[in-house]
């Protein structure tokens, strides 16, 4: 990692050039909810000015820049007993600035799973590699709870790292394209003052957050408490509507689909991103459902996202950005799910434990 | 048609409209992208909006709209005996749809409004489903083609007649839409049967949930959202009633 400081001033000009020749995406304001709150979503930015530098965090994760929600697998064209399949891995390079600590954490998560495990996707390999990532710290919101997952702070998986230390940043400059890009630019190495600022910053980042969630021994309790009566309660609230994987940056469960074109010359293979809450995640050829109640769907998320499974070598996935707590009508949140699950479990604590006792 | 072996007929198909807009029968017509492919898969033995020709010999036959006059139930049942296949097209068939509405008042009241001092045969509207066996449903106001022209390559092809299980939220999230609870609407897109695209709540929108209940939806949980986010039960009954849609999920339970 090379380290730089560069005025804000700068830094436009820079972005500027980077949004003008590419295809770029960053946050921008939509809408302005009924509490007259800003939403934000990652769409097209063309220069500096269209980026929303100051946003809290977008309503849906990046992650469909690399997942897309539907997306071609491959394309067959019939001839006479025979078919031909296509396939196309290609993928334009983009822009994505703006992306947070967690965002990023997210994509280093779904590198994991998608680039290190058994099954390399190359879909996923040919968006990743042509993604030149910015990322840039924030201030977190009362209910992010990244840090009680160890992902407020990121040190791999972005091009370029901004953090804000006043009328400068703090750049930290993680791939070659991204260092020869910026030799085109106004760079100093940073003094000792910039370092005494970026400390300072990163202290009251973390000092700031509002959430925690005791994630000690989680994936234990999780497999203990696989028969909690905490499932059905939250699963009885739960719509089954699917949003919460939808926003989130590590869901990427999906469906496979094959069609026919309408002119039966041709047929294509369609992934679509699924969300385990949805009735007919586990349905099985022949109408059987493997997870037919809400709490038992609620219950395998949360492993998921929780406790972990081995494609990852059971690395929990959640990175602590609370988007599903935020879009969930219901009102299910990791926190509340994680908290309830563990006052289940420390409702036992007044039997006698046969554990040894302090000395 | 031969393809990889196999060879597919042509569906004899034929269209009725009932108590309806022809809106559903009309989107046949639409997406000229494919619109020739579509027509390739057809042979159409009767549809009015299409060809004059009208023949009785049709394998399928969709049904647009509600049944609201004694006539049309003779009607219906005549069509019931010939077609193999009897589909539900559009939510006044599958539903009852906007028809439904007439239920609220006294029929003379509405016959007095409507058609003032003209003798006029109606009654309550039924659904298809409520007349004749209906081999499956396509809903929709209107429907959408590109789900019908998928159902009938299904059908050319011989492989299983689906609809999305789950609710709108899932399309309605992959447009990046903010949320209609959010901006202060109440949305039908929770509990109503995916497969839209989501259109309305792309075009800012709320749901009125024309496409019906998605599957094992979770009213009580639903109620409880409205309530939460103080807004109004009655717009939510009136919302739930708008395509009677939602028969038997009572909105003020719990």
């Amino acid at each position: 990692m090379i380290y730089k400081v560069m005025a804000k001033s700068e830094f436009k000009r820079f972005t500027d050039a980077l949004l003008r020749d590419n295809t770029s995406f960053g946050p921008r304001q939509v809408d302005s909810d009924s509490r007259g709150n800003a939403v934000y979503q990652f769409l097209p930015v063309t220069s500096s000015d269209d980026v929303a530098y100051d946003y809290t965090s977008t309503a849906s994760s990046a992650k469909h820049f690399f997942l897309p929600f539907r997306e071609e697998l491959s394309r067959f064209v019939f001839r006479d007993q025979e078919w031909d399949q296509q396939i196309t891995y290609e993928a334009n390079p983009i822009v994505l600035i703006g992306l947070r600590p967690c965002d990023i954490s997210a994509l280093n998560i779904l590198d994991d799973v998608l680039l290190n495990g058994h099954f390399p996707s190359p879909y996923y390999l040919a968006k990743r590699k042509n993604t030149f990532v910015i990322g840039m710290d924030h201030l977190p919101l009362a209910d992010c709870f990244c840090k009680s997952m160890n992902h407020h702070t990121i040190s791999t998986g972005f091009n370029v790292f901004c953090s804000d230390i006043g009328e400068d940043y703090y750049v930290s400059i993680n791939s070659s394209k991204a260092f020869n890009f910026l030799k085109e630019f106004n760079t100093r190495d940073p003094r000792d003052d910039d370092n005494c600022r970026l400390v300072e910053r990163r202290k009251i980042i973390s000092d700031s957050f509002l959430s925690e969630v005791d994630v000690t021994a989680l994936p234990s309790i999780l497999d203990i408490e696989f028969d909690s009566p905490v499932w059905e309660k939250w699963g009885n609230k739960c719509l089954n509507c699917g949003t919460c994987a939808m926003v989130c940056p590590t869901c990427y469960c999906y469906s496979v689909e094959e069609s026919f074109e309408t002119n039966l010359k041709s047929a294509v293979r369609h992934k679509r991103l699924y969300s385990c809450n949805l009735v007919d995640f586990a349905e099985v050829a022949g109408g059987h459902n493997f997870r037919p109640k809400n709490g038992d769907r609620l219950k395998y998320r949360y492993y998921h996202q929780h406790r972990g499974f081995a494609e990852n070598a059971n690395q929990q996935i959640c990175v602590g950005c609370n988007r599903c707590g935020r879009a969930c009508l219901a009102g299910i949140n990791p926190k509340d799910v994680i908290n309830d699950l563990r006052m289940e479990k420390e409702s036992c604590l007044t039997n006698i434990s046969s554990s040894p006792g302090r000395i | 048609m031969k393809h990889l072996g196999y060879t597919f007929e042509k569906l004899k198909i034929a269209s009725f409209d009932f108590t309806c807009c022809e809106g559903c029968q009309l989107q046949l017509a639409n997406r000229e992208s494919t619109l020739t492919d579509f027509l390739e898969l057809l042979d159409i033995r009767n549809f009015r909006e299409l060809s004059s020709e009208q023949h009785d010999d049709y394998d399928i036959a969709l049904i647009e709209g509600s049944i609201s006059r004694q006539d049309e139930i003779e009607r219906l049942q005549a069509i019931r005996r010939q077609a193999k296949t009897l589909v539900a097209f559009g939510t006044c068939a599958c539903f009852g749809g906007v028809n439904s509405m007439k239920k609220k008042f006294p029929l003379k009241e509405s016959i007095a409004e409507v058609y003032p001092g003209m003798p006029v045969q109606t009654m309550l509207v039924k659904k298809i489903c409520e007349v004749v066996k209906v081999d499956f449903s396509i809903p929709g106001c209107p429907v959408n083609k590109e789900e019908v022209e998928r159902i009938m390559v299904c059908l050319a092809t011989g492989s299983h007649v689906t609809l999305p299980k789950h609710p709108v939220c899932v399309e309605c999230k992959a447009q990046l839409n903010t949320c209609m609870f959010e901006l202060g609407e109440i949305c039908l897109g929770p509990i109503t049967r995916a497969g839209c695209n989501a259109v309305c709540t792309t075009g800012k929108t709320s749901c009125l949930g024309c496409r019906g209940p998605s599957e094992e939806i979770n009213m009580p949980a639903f109620v409880k959202l409205v309530k939460d986010r103080e807004l109004s039960l009655d717009e939510l009954q009136e919302k739930i009633a708008f395509y009677n849609a939602f028969d038997g999920f009572n909105s003020h339970e719990t």
